[in-house]
C-alpha cells in the first residue's frame, strides 16, 4: 500500500508533473474540440450536398462524397495521421496540433456525414414539401425545418461518435505531439514506472469524456421540446 | 389565373397524367375527385411544382412556371398548400409555424407576423393554442393551423391535397366549415378531396379524373344529377 501510495506520488507529484498531465490534457481537450467542429462543419456539409445531389442530375457530386467517406472508412486513422503529417510536415514550421486537429476532423467528418445523412433521411418527405410549398427554397427549408429535426433525432449517435473521437486523440503522439497519453509515456519513461501515469491519463480521459456525456444529455433534454406524436 | 396545356406526368413508363388541359379563373372552386390512383393528387401537386410534369405547361398569373427560368419560390409564395397529413413542423411552436416562411421571406417582420398570425388564430379559435406544439395538437386543430400558415403567406390561390382524409371522422366538420368559409370569402380554391356534400355545396366546378384524364367537368349540379360518362355513372353509384 505505501509503494503504491509513492509510485502515484511519483507519478504526479514529484517535478510538478501534474503541469505535465494539465498540459498534455490542454492539448487533448484543443485537438478535441477543433476536430469536433471541423467534423461538423464538414460532415453537414457532406450529408447535404450527399442527399440533395443524390435526387439530382448532379450524381457524380454525391460520387465524389461517397470516395471520401469510403476511403476515410476504410483506412486506419493512425495511417491517415501519418501520411497527412508527412504530407505537411515537408512544408516545416506547421503547428502539429492544427495538423492532428485537421486530421482528426477529416476522419471525424466522413463518420459524421453519415451520422447526419441517416438523420436527414429518417425525417418525413411532407416536410420538405411544406416548406417548399410556402416558397422556402431548399438550402432554407433544409436549414430551418430538416436539419434542426434531423439533429434532434442523431443527437445520440452524434455524442457517440465525439466520444470516440475524444478518445482516438489518444494517438496523436505519433506526430509529436505531447497530448495526454503521449505526456503519460514520457513521465513513466522518467519514473521508470509507466502503469500510475498510465492510469491516471486513463482517469482524466474518462472525466472528460464522462463531462462531455453529461453536457450532450443537458443538450438533448433542450432539444426535445415539442416531440413525440 | 391558372392555366394547364396538356400537362403530362409519367413515373418512369408509368403514364399518372395524360394530358390534361384546364383554366382556373380567379375566384373559382374547383373540386377534383376520381378513383384512387386515377393522378388527382399527382395533378394537384404539379400545380406548384411539387411533382415536376414531364410534359406540357403550368401558367399562373402570366407565368409559365414549368420554364427553368421562372422563379418557382416567388410563384409558391402566391400558392398556398394544404396536405393530407398536416406537415406541421413539430420542432417548432404553432406560431413559429405560422411566422417562419413570411418573415424569412421578408414579407413581414416579426410583429407584423405574429400579428398577422395571432388574427388568423383568433378567427380559428384557436389563439390559446399559440405556443402549444403541433404534438398537442388533436388532427383538427392540426389542420386548420396548416390552413392558417398558408394564410398568412396571403397567396392568391390555395391547393387543398384531400384536407381531410387523415382525419378522425369528428374533426372533418371543423375543417370543412374553414374551408368553406375561405370559398365564401372569394379564395380561389383547387380541392383534391372525397367529401362529395362539400363539393356539392362549395365548387364551382367539379373534375372526374380517371387514368390521368379529365373524364367530365361540370357544375355541381348537373354533375352529380345528370353525370353523361360511363365512368362517372359508376363511381358515383359506388360513392353515394
Amino acid at each position: 500500500m505505501e509503494k503504491l501510495k509513492e509510485a502515484f506520488y511519483n507519478a504526479l507529484i514529484v517535478d510538478q508533473r501534474y503541469m505535465a498531465y494539465l498540459g498534455g490534457i490542454k492539448v487533448t481537450v484543443l485537438i478535441s474540440l477543433l476536430a469536433i467542429a471541423l467534423g461538423i462543419a464538414i460532415g453537414v456539409l457532406v450529408a447535404v450536398v450527399n442527399v440533395s445531389a443524390a435526387n439530382s442530375k448532379m450524381k457524380w457530386i454525391s460520387g465524389i462524397c461517397n470516395v471520401y467517406i469510403t476511403i476515410i472508412r476504410g483506412t486506419p486513422l493512425m495511417v491517415q495521421l501519418l501520411i497527412i503529417y508527412n504530407l505537411i510536415f515537408t512544408s516545416r514550421n506547421t503547428n502539429e496540433i492544427v495538423v492532428g486537429a485537421v486530421c482528426f476532423g477529416i476522419n471525424s467528418g466522413a463518420y459524421v456525414a453519415e451520422i447526419i445523412r441517416a438523420g436527414i433521411e429518417s425525417i418525413d418527405k411532407g416536410q420538405m414539401e411544406a416548406g417548399r410549398s410556402l416558397g422556402l427554397n431548399y438550402i432554407q427549408t433544409m436549414r430551418m425545418i430538416i436539419l434542426p429535426q434531423a439533429i434532434r433525432n442523431i443527437l445520440p449517435a452524434l455524442g457517440n461518435e465525439f466520444i470516440v473521437l475524444i478518445k482516438e486523440t489518444s494517438v496523436a503522439g505519433v506526430i509529436a505531439v505531447t497530448d495526454l497519453t503521449k505526456a503519460a509515456q514520457y513521465i513513466g519513461s522518467r519514473t521508470w514506472d509507466i502503469l500510475p501515469p498510465l492510469i491516471i491519463a486513463a482517469a482524466c480521459y474518462l472525466v472528460m469524456v464522462m463531462g462531455l456525456t453529461k453536457l450532450l444529455s443537458v443538450f438533448e433534454r433542450r432539444m426535445a421540446r415539442g416531440d413525440r406524436n | 389565373m391558372i392555366e394547364t396545356r396538356n400537362l403530362q406526368k409519367a413515373f418512369g413508363s408509368h403514364k399518372v397524367l395524360d394530358g390534361i388541359d384546364i383554366t382556373i379563373k380567379k375566384g373559382e372552386k374547383v373540386v377534383v375527385i376520381g378513383p384512387s390512383g386515377s393522378g388527382k393528387s399527382t395533378f394537384l401537386r404539379c400545380l406548384n411544382l411539387l411533382e415536376v410534369p414531364t410534359g406540357g405547361e403550368i401558367w399562373f398569373e402570366g407565368n409559365n412556371i414549368t420554364d427553368k427560368k421562372t422563379d418557382i419560390n416567388k410563384m409558391r409564395q402566391k400558392m398556398g398548400m394544404v396536405f393530407q397529413q398536416f406537415n406541421l413542423f413539430p420542432h417548432l411552436s404553432v406560431m413559429e409555424n405560422i411566422t417562419l416562411a413570411p418573415v424569412k421571406l421578408g414579407m413581414m417582420n416579426q410583429q407584423e407576423a405574429e400579428q398577422k398570425a395571432l388574427e388568423l388564430l383568433k378567427r380559428i379559435g384557436l389563439t390559446e393554442k399559440a405556443d402549444a406544439y403541433p404534438n398537442q395538437l388533436s388532427g383538427g386543430q392540426k389542420q386548420r393551423i396548416a390552413i392558417v400558415r398558408a394564410l398568412a403567406m396571403n397567396p392568391d390561390v390555395m391547393l387543398f391535397d384531400e384536407p381531410t382524409s387523415a382525419l378522425d371522422p369528428e374533426m372533418v366538420g371543423e375543417v370543412l366549415d374553414l374551408m368553406t368559409q375561405l370559398a365564401e370569402e372569394g379564395m380561389t380554391m383547387v380541392v383534391v378531396t372525397h367529401e362529395m356534400r362539400f363539393a356539392k355545396k362549395v365548387a364551382t366546378r367539379i373534375l372526374f379524373i380517371d387514368e390521368g384524364k379529365i373524364v367530365e367537368e361540370n357544375v355541381p349540379d348537373e354533375f352529380f344529377d345528370n353525370p353523361k360518362h360511363p365512368r362517372l355513372k359508376e363511381f358515383l353509384s359506388k360513392i353515394l
